[in-house]
């Protein structure tokens, strides 16, 4: 093989610039979630003076009501976003990927995308607006997990259809043709061939929403009602008035549960798929 | 009503030999696929901007906050409308959040895209077994909370913070002061500085991300061709990388560009009283003046601000799922 030319200087010089290009970037990105930990086991409350190791505000964090009870609103929140945009996500991501036509599909395909990069005041502002006209006409639904659910499954939903419309439109359609021709109804093939061949983007379409709607401050913002106060808004009205001590100390757990989960994860997909490529290998091998 | 979406019989259908061998038994499935989804985003998604539209043209002037929703329909409703939107037109602190927005969102887009396409191009042109983990560390930070990193920029960056510490070491800070980007020398926080790299910071992921999708499928042979045919290799890369990456720049671009217009939570926590923007105005409005119509006026302007991104942007995303 010809050695690559495609670089502007000497091999060398360029293969070092773009490693330390490469390393400044990653090194950006991960310096305030590295911050974030090493300021919650500092003794001092002031972040930028280390004081000494402790883990007081960690301690201080279990007293805290107002950040549990919290927290524990969002998780069933992001629960349940997670869960309902897999399912939207995936209709949609069906929708789009199978019927190639219908009426309305330009208005359908942006009405999809166009949450990901709308500015989430004007989504939170407008379903709000939305919902308490339904109220006042309906007598519901009450602000509050609802409300807040309902805004966070809009955006869940068209992160999840990015998700898994990119691996539905990998997958060999001769499979499901295959499975069709053998006789299977069509329920048949989606629950025995399609189904195990995307699961896993349904899983990181299920992680991805999860964090999402453990993460979102504007929509729950505008739809939260008296009462429930997701963690993120506790955590935004203290980061309003400055360094947190408990916030840098929940920063942290949600940090380490996040890494373990993703790469746990991704650990499981990764085997999953290994295994499958060595049935594959085999299966081809055997004839 | 789901039955008005897809009335089309699918066997009439030009181009979908497949769907019209299966009709017969996917038809129902095919309603419900297609209108389950579908109604649900008419639902909560177009309808509630209507709304927005219906009150920002609403009567304001008797009980303001009260009375939004029973809008009287007539001749009343034009000339209120214009008195909501010429206010925003005239009043000069509207006028200039929304330039201020666009220009915020303007100079995140282009830091991004300098800090963001010479490292999506290193990452696509990594050993192909180092591509995997490098691209899951590009996106770990973006599993982790945004609000906790965007968060963690005010110890940074505030009084003795390490960041501050480092920049002002190296003498930054004189060269942002002489550019205006900061109030004081050391003083970084709540300026147009942190606001700035705040939202790059949290915006640098989805630039890097469509451009490395599209950088690490291109086929380096034509950069080979081209040499071949004597270029130089920054003459290649920019007459032949460029151009081919030229969907993967737009749609990073614009999923930089269409947010930070109307970014709330940096602005709140990093920005300052010199660095309103449009986002930040909507809240008050909303939250602290209780003014419903005039949220919504605003809101209205800003998509009519971001209308053009945003088809430019579906136009791509269709392209590239065509083009697949």
């Amino acid at each position: 093989m010809s050695r690559p030319r495609h670089t502007f200087f000497g091999p060398a010089f360029a293969r070092q610039f773009s490693r330390g290009w490469l390393a400044a970037g990653f090194a950006f990105l991960y310096l305030p979630i590295v911050a974030l930990v090493i300021y919650s086991f500092n003794d001092s409350p002031l972040p930028s003076v280390w004081a000494g190791f402790t883990l007081k505000w960690y301690a201080a964090l279990a007293r805290d009501r107002e950040m549990l009870s919290g927290l524990w609103l969002s998780l069933q929140i992001a629960f349940f976003t997670a869960c309902g945009s897999v399912v939207l996500g995936t209709l949609a991501a069906f929708a789009l990927v199978k019927y190639t036509r219908f009426p309305g599909r330009t208005l359908f395909g942006g009405m999809i995308s166009a949450p990901l990069v709308m500015p989430e005041v004007i989504v939170g502002l407008s379903l709000l607006l939305f919902l308490v006209s339904v109220q006042r006409a309906l007598g519901f639904p009450e602000r509050g997990m609802l409300t807040i659910w309902l805004g966070h499954l809009l955006l869940g939903m068209a992160y999840a259809t990015v998700v898994v419309q990119a691996r539905l439109r990998d997958l060999n359609p001769q499979l499901e043709e295959a499975a069709m021709d053998l006789g299977a109804r069509p329920h048949q093939v989606f629950a025995l061939v399609t189904l195990p061949m995307i699961a896993q983007s349904l899983v990181s379409a299920w992680l991805l929403t999860f964090t999402i709607s453990l993460d979102d401050v504007v929509l729950s913002a505008f739809l939260s009602g008296p009462g429930a106060t997701t963690m993120p808004l506790v955590i935004f009205s203290r980061a309003r008035l400055g360094m947190n001590p408990s916030v840098n100390a929940m920063a942290t757990v949600v940090i380490a549960v996040v890494a373990i989960g993703v790469l746990a994860a991704s650990w499981l997909i990764a085997r999953a798929e290994r295994q499958r490529a060595l049935a594959l290998a085999q299966a081809a091998r055997g004839g | 009503m789901s039955a008005t979406l897809p009335t089309t019989a699918p066997r009439t259908l030009p181009g979908s030999s497949r769907n019209a061998l299966r009709a017969p038994s996917w038809w129902r499935g095919r309603s419900a696929v297609i209108g389950i989804p579908y109604l649900w985003l008419l639902l909560f998604f177009l309808a509630p901007f209507l709304i927005v539209m219906k009150i920002s043209v609403s009567e304001m002037e008797t009980v303001r906050f009260k009375d939004v929703l029973t809008y009287v329909d007539g001749a009343l409703q034009l000339t209120l409308k214009l008195g909501n939107y010429l206010y925003i037109l005239n009043d000069e602190l509207y006028f200039a959040t929304y330039l201020a927005s666009m220009k915020y969102a303007a100079v995140t887009t282009l830091l991004c895209l300098a800090i963001g396409y010479p490292f999506a191009y290193f990452m696509a042109r990594a050993p192909k077994a180092l591509q995997p983990a490098l691209l899951m560390a590009v996106m770990l930070p973006f599993w982790t909370s945004f609000l906790l990193r965007v968060y963690a920029w005010k110890g940074l960056l505030g009084e003795n913070g390490w960041v501050a510490n480092l920049l002002e070491g190296a003498g930054v800070d004189h060269l942002l002061l002489a550019f205006g980007l900061i109030a004081a020398e050391g003083k970084f926080m709540n300026t147009p500085f942190s606001l700035v790299l705040g939202m790059t910071y949290t915006y640098l992921p989805f630039m890097i991300l469509p451009l490395y999708a599209n950088l690490s499928k291109m086929d380096l042979r034509l950069l080979e061709a081209a040499q071949d045919l004597g270029a130089t290799p920054a003459v290649a890369f920019w007459k032949v990388t460029v151009p081919l990456s030229k969907a993967g720049i737009i749609a990073g671009s614009m999923l930089v560009f269409i947010p930070c217009i109307g970014e709330f939570v940096i602005p709140e926590l990093l920005g300052g009283p010199q660095t309103l923007m449009i986002g930040r105005v909507l809240w008050d409005e909303f939250f602290s003046n209780n003014d419903w119509p005039m949220a919504s006026s605003v809101a209205v302007v800003m998509i009519l601000l971001i209308i053009v991104p945003l088809a430019l942007f579906n136009r791509y995303q269709a392209q590239a799922q065509e083009r697949r």
